[in-house]
């Protein structure tokens, strides 16, 4: 019976050829783009290199204080000391990732200029984050007491600032100024990644880390590693009896404070959108321009499936004839939609990976690892179907209720 | 085989009520070939369509063999015409996108058959009608008496006991009508299939058991 499907619902595209066409261009191109933003979403949301535990991993990186009699508010990254003296003492996480916003730094390789971005971290940073060393290995707590000048550098640094592939462990890097003893090398992680992306990581016991600003306001962030996703709510729930009991650091003009950790996509809806933002919202924008966006090929497709079904009303009534009840032919229009999404789809996918591949390839974002992975291509798949429901449904519907006797002779 | 009683047929429409059959009273036997002939708008499709359950009568009954029609649910009519009628039009509504072969096996989809009994069945129809070289042809490709012919395999593939032919020879030369007519008599004579045919050729009608005359919805023979 499928096969039966199959050889029509090839038939009928091989004939019409320019309504294929259509039909294709507009499914192919509408999932190529939602597979393109799947995987960007994926890029910049997913639990990728080296957060890989950011299913498990909370994020702070605001400090506001407000006034609620003037109606000032100051926002920024808080300071290393709040986050070492307060967040880090909070007993659910398992551990807590200090790290600095990077700052822009310039070396020198022969004579021309490098601009490298550090960043600066505890230990703890890490154990949480997953790294890939292709040289030596991270810096140790004791390094970072005694305030060592060691650096772990990434794998585009060496190859620029050593040349490519160059060993670079034990050697040097100077940058505005300061010597690193490079101790480890890894694998470059996409700019996409605040939390994590660096040309430099050194510790934060360094001079020009800015961990020595005293008060909340200042440039560094935190992760908080859970040790089970379960343990997430409480760790939610610890930092804010915590904020409660912070003592006001100015408490002539500012009477409120507030920083909150928040789910890694949670956190930039909340500072993005200030104190009221629900993610509940964003994904419901979210998922209502996805629908808008796929709404309009699907009721192009709609019209022209009726067209293309209403023309083999003779088929319809003769398969009716010979005793196929409406449902066997609704199921049979639905299969030969699903096929054609999915050989749209297929299409799509090819579009899509030429388009991540080209993307990747031309740097326009650094170490961009933009790829179909398992979700993207199952999103997609489903996609795929609910598109192929959506536009098949309706025209199958109203085909199936053709009278056989009128269906015979409008052919 | 079939009994039509105080069958009626009217068509609605806004302004307008047209009365395509009137009080018909019909019964055919099992074996028999029955030709029905009248003028053109005369009701003989309409007969024929209500006959083989692709349209239902405003009024009156259809018993085929000895079951009621009445009351059938879509799936239970599509089940029925499946097992007990096989159909043949004049302009042969074969599927042009399929190959000979699938229009053939076409029934047998709605059967619990594998595709290898179904293919075995459908070249068996073909080699009855003569058309075994032409299976993997497409409609397209044949003349008018191949395609009818064609719809003939089609319409016994299943082993219907009843064939209902709507001017099965009406688009054909006289040698290829002959050609189908002879299939026909044949079909009826050896497997002793109940056959109900259209037409508006007298010397057709003349090759079967009997003939119905209709005149403005009615019976006049």
């Amino acid at each position: 019976m499928l096969r039966n499907y199959f050889k029509i619902a090839l038939a009928v595209l091989k004939r019409r050829k320019f309504f294929t066409f259509i039909s294709l261009f507009g499914i192919s191109i509408t999932l190529a783009i939602l597979m393109v933003t799947t995987s960007f979403v994926d890029h910049l949301t997913g639990a990728r290199y080296p957060e890989f535990k950011r299913g498990r991993s909370l994020y702070v990186h605001m400090f506001r204080s407000s006034s609620s009699t003037m109606g000032y508010i100051n926002s920024s990254e808080p300071t290393f000391n709040f986050l070492n003296n307060y967040v880090s003492k909070l007993k659910s996480p398992e551990m807590v990732a200090i790290c600095s916003n990077t700052t822009k730094s310039n070396a020198y390789v022969n004579n021309k200029k490098l601009s490298l971005d550090i960043m600066y971290t505890n230990r703890a940073f890490w154990d949480v984050m997953e790294f890939k060393f292709l040289e030596g290995k991270p810096y140790t707590a004791q390094q970072i007491a005694n305030g060592e000048f060691v650096a772990v550098i990434s794998e585009d640094t060496r190859d620029a600032y050593f040349g490519e592939g160059v060993k670079a462990v034990g050697k040097y890097i100077e940058s505005d100024n300061i010597q690193y003893h490079v101790i480890g090398v890894v694998k470059s992680v996409p700019i996409t990644r605040m939390f994590s992306s660096s040309d430099i990581y050194a510790p934060y016991t360094m001079p020009k880390s800015g961990a020595d600003s005293k008060g909340y306001m200042g440039n560094y962030m935190a992760v908080l590693l859970a040790r089970e996703k379960s343990d997430l709510p409480k760790i939610k729930e610890e930092y804010q009896e915590m904020m409660k009991k912070l003592p006001l650091e100015n408490p002539k003009e500012m009477d409120r404070q507030e920083s909150y950790a928040d789910s890694y996509v949670g956190s930039f809806v909340r500072r993005s959108g200030g104190p009221g933002s629900k993610l509940g919202t964003v994904y419901f924008v979210i998922g209502a321009i996805t629908f808008i966006f796929m709404l309009l090929p699907t009721i192009n497709l709609v019209n022209i499936n009726i067209t293309r079904i209403m023309e083999r009303s003779s088929e319809i009534g003769v398969r009716k004839a010979f005793g196929a009840s409406s449902g066997t032919l609704v199921i049979q229009f639905i299969v030969e939609n699903l096929i054609l999404t999915v050989l749209g789809g297929l299409l799509g996918l090819l579009l899509a990976a030429i388009v991540l591949g080209i993307i990747n390839n031309s740097g326009w974002i650094p170490n961009a690892d933009l790829s179909l992975n398992p979700m993207v291509l199952t999103i997609s798949l489903l996609l795929c179907l609910l598109f192929g429901l959506l536009s098949g449904v309706y025209p199958a519907w109203r085909m199936s209720r053709l009278q056989i006797v009128s269906a015979l002779k409008t052919a | 085989m079939i009994q039509l009683r105080n069958i009626e047929k009217v068509y609605k429409t806004d302004t307008i009520e047209t009365m395509a059959l009137h009080k018909i009273n019909l019964e055919v036997d099992n074996g028999e070939f029955l030709s029905v002939m009248g003028p053109s708008g005369c009701g003989k499709s309409t007969l024929l369509n209500i006959m083989g359950l692709l349209d239902a009568p405003s009024k009156g009954e259809v018993t085929i063999s000895e079951q009621l029609t009445a009351g059938f649910s879509d799936k239970a009519l599509a089940v029925f015409r499946n097992k007990k009628l096989g159909f043949i039009f004049q302009s042969y509504h074969l599927i042009n996108d399929l190959r000979v072969l699938d229009n053939v096996e076409l029934p047998l989809l709605y059967r619990n058959l594998t595709a290898a009994e179904r293919t075995a069945l459908a070249k068996e129809a073909l080699g009855k009608v003569g058309l075994s070289n032409r299976m993997k042809h497409f409609p397209t490709q044949l003349s008018g008496g191949q395609k009818q012919r064609v719809a003939i395999a089609r319409a016994i593939v299943g082993q219907p006991q009843i064939i209902l032919a709507d001017e099965p020879t009406g688009n054909l030369d006289s040698a290829m009508g002959n050609d189908i007519m002879e299939i026909l008599t044949q079909l009826n004579q050896r497997e002793g299939t109940t056959i109900v045919m259209v037409t508006h050729d007298e010397n057709m009608a003349r090759k079967t058991h009997r003939l119905v005359r209709l005149f403005d919805g009615s019976q006049v023979l």
